[in-house]
């Protein structure tokens, strides 16, 4: 489903991403670790289309198709998903309304009939359930005024109602507590299936306790410097990212 | 000196011109106002209250008096809201009886001709008008005064309670291929105590209408008054508009203004509130948009003459093309204005490279037991707003358009009448569409 050759990316004429090679399946999940610093956010990053963002080299390839040559909105629209980090706050914009907007955008590139308001809601409310969401979270401004846990919980709200082909999860762990990281967890696990690809950016192995991956990357110094499966993680857990950076 | 002198002659021939009998005292004011007006001379940039904005293409255009014109009722219908179940059709200057609703208002209660009202309600009209428009530093309210001759007239009993809002509607009708007019519309809103009201002016011209609307609103706001009040501008982009709202608010009233600035090639709008009773309350929202080469100045002034009085204000630009504005919000506080509550609120969108705006807060406080708060930002669209949106499948364009929607919504979304909320909402689509399709053509 993706296929990453020798990636190099940078930002603001720094290189952060030095030549990344990674494949991804349908069906699979893989989680992304490294240091602060490695790499793996911009590889999120760069997967949704941020402009802040320069490919100097390698390719990108979605379903066979060149995911670097599409803008934000149509790799979106083609199933491409990113849990943001940070998520931004959007005043005067209420999260119904904004997730209405983004369902409909990506029904009407499927051909789909949009959804009217009342469908969205009855869709909404059923995934709001799934993931604890209060529904008084629908009628607040986009990610505005909501503590951290919320803003996670969100993001993985919109994935479960948006039903993407690849998901980034960029950092979704970072700043949970233990019982939003199971709910965010429960989530994300009820979202696999063997038509989804998923992709766990994380510093800690902590999350992957609850979304058990079946690879598991190294990220360092722009590179991907190791691979496993899931017993890496635990491995890093123990030892820290000191051996593999000195390696 | 001379100059100016030379720039004035051929507004002094105008003057002479001017409306004249009536009652002794409305030609006393008229007269006042002339020679005020006349010492005063136009303001240039070089005078702070104009600093930005340079009024000398209207000194230096020879306005021809708007003549008395007739429009076809359905020629209303193109503008903005036009539909309030009671209103009053002002055309170049004039009421006109046959296109304006005041049937069926409660007893007492006048909604109609300020030149009638002159002489069929002298007591009130002789009282209050010219009393608030500060005709001595000015020019244009003192030019507006001097040409004082009809306009719009409100008054509302005491304890009178209006269920249905009324609308004040003035055209500036003409034809493109005409010379430019002037009119000086005058309106004077008098609130009994205890009364309730909701108030619409809407200035509207004709695409291509070269005119000069030099308008000025007076509000009296008795004790325990709500008065909801609503401007909005929409005349053709080669029409100049300068207007001033003065309002008096006493003990106990609550004066609301909504300003909505949508038109106009050079616009200015002074709205000074003075607060001037204990307990008295006064909101001042605005929303202007601002394209192509135009230029909208706001200057706000809340005078906080007694104790515990609260202010809110929020004003929002949208700015885009080549076009500048102006946004100046003054608040004073006097000494004896302890527990004084104001807080005011600024922001602009820059839409493209070449927009501008200047901004002052401006607070004068004398009194030391008050809570005073302002805030200005000026900005570009949130790029990582704009990148959130896209990332779950908006295009730019329409990422774009939501975020700037909700930038007007916050003032918008205050306004009390429903069927002006919704035209308000449709027109900002419209004109929003239409710039934001050049921006993308370009």
């Amino acid at each position: 489903m993706l296929d990453i050759k020798n990636l190099q990316v940078t930002a603001e004429d720094k290189q952060i991403l030095k030549g990344i090679d990674l494949h991804v399946e349908a069906g699979e999940v893989h989680a992304i670790m490294g240091p602060n610093g490695s790499g793996k956010s911009t590889l999120a990053r760069v997967l949704a289309g941020h402009p802040e963002y320069q490919v100097t080299g390698g390719e990108v390839f979605y379903d066979g198709r060149d995911l670097l040559a599409l803008d934000p909105d149509e790799r979106a629209r083609e199933g491409v998903f990113m849990a943001f980090q940070y998520p931004v706050e959007i005043a005067g914009v209420t999260n119904a309304y904004f997730l209405k907007a983004a369902l409909n955008a990506k029904r009407k590139h499927q051909g789909l009939p949009e959804l009217d308001a009342i469908e969205f809601l009855q869709l909404s409310k059923a995934k709001a359930k799934l993931l604890q969401i209060d529904q008084a979270m629908l009628s607040r401004a986009v990610n505005e005024g909501f503590s951290g846990g919320e803003k996670k919980r969100n993001e993985i709200f919109q994935m479960a109602l948006l039903e993407p082909r690849l998901a980034i999860l960029d950092e979704t762990d970072s700043g949970l507590d233990i019982d939003a990281l199971k709910t965010v967890s429960d989530g994300v696990n009820a979202l696999r299936s063997p038509e989804r690809a998923i992709i766990v950016v994380t510093h800690y192995q902590r999350l992957l306790n609850y979304i058990v991956p079946d690879f598991v990357h190294v990220l360092s110094g722009g590179r991907i410097v190791k691979s496993g499966d899931k017993s890496l993680a635990l491995e890093l857990e123990q030892k820290g990212y000191g051996w593999i950076e000195a390696a | 000196m001379a100059q100016v002198a030379d720039r004035l002659q051929p507004w002094l021939a105008t003057l002479d011109g001017r409306p004249r009998g009536g009652s002794r005292w409305l030609q006393d004011l008229r007269d006042q106002a002339a020679s005020r007006f006349v010492a005063l001379g136009f303001p240039t940039v070089r005078d702070e209250e104009w600093r930005f904005t340079n009024v000398a293409p209207i000194a230096a255009t020879a306005f021809r008096p708007a003549p008395a014109a007739r429009i076809d009722a359905e020629a209303l219908n193109g503008f903005v809201y036009a539909d309030a179940p009671f209103r009053l059709v002002i055309v170049n200057g004039r009421v006109a009886p046959e296109l304006s609703r005041t049937a069926g208002l409660p007893t007492g209660m006048r909604f109609g001709s300020l030149a009638a009202a002159s002489t069929e309600h002298a007591d009130v009209v002789g009282r209050y008008l010219g009393q608030l428009a500060d005709t001595a530093s000015r020019a244009f309210a003192a030019l507006n005064t001097a040409f004082t001759h009809d306009g719009a007239y409100v008054f509302i009993p005491d304890g009178v309670v209006l269920e249905q809002p009324l609308q004040i509607l003035f055209v500036s009708a003409g034809d493109p291929s005409q010379a430019a007019t002037i009119s000086h519309p005058r309106s004077l809103i008098v609130a009994g105590d205890r009364s309730e009201a909701r108030i619409v002016e809407t200035y509207v011209s004709a695409r291509g209408v070269k005119h000069f609307t030099n308008a000025v609103t007076e509000v009296v706001a008795g004790e325990g008054a709500v008065i909801d009040h609503y401007k909005v501008e929409e005349e053709s982009v080669d029409a100049f508009h300068i207007a001033s709202m003065h309002i008096h608010a006493a003990r106990s009233s609550n004066v609301s203004t909504h300003a909505f600035t949508l038109g106009g090639r050079l616009v200015r709008n002074d709205i000074v509130a003075v607060l001037d009773g204990e307990g008295a309350e006064a909101t001042l929202n605005g929303l202007y948009l601002a394209d192509g080469d135009r230029l909208v100045d706001t200057h706000t002034t809340i005078d906080h003459a007694k104790p515990h009085c609260p202010s809110h204000e929020v004003y929002k630009g949208i700015i885009g093309g080549n076009a500048r504005a102006v946004f100046n919000g003054k608040i004073i506080v006097r000494q004896d204005a302890q527990k004084t509550d104001a807080k005011q609120t600024n922001r602009a969108l820059l839409l493209s490279d070449h927009a501008t705006i200047n901004t002052k807060p401006q607070l004068e406080i004398f009194a030391d037991d008050v809570k005073c708060t302002h805030g200005a930002a000026i900005g570009q669209l949130d790029e990582d707003a704009v990148f959130y949106l896209r990332a779950r499948g908006l295009t730019f364009a329409e990422a774009r358009d939501l975020l700037i929607h909700a930038f007007a919504g916050e003032v918008i979304d205050r306004v009390r009448i429903e069927p002006l909320k919704v035209a308000l909402e449709a027109e900002l689509y419209d004109q929003l569409a239409r710039d934001l399709a050049e921006v993308d053509a370009a």
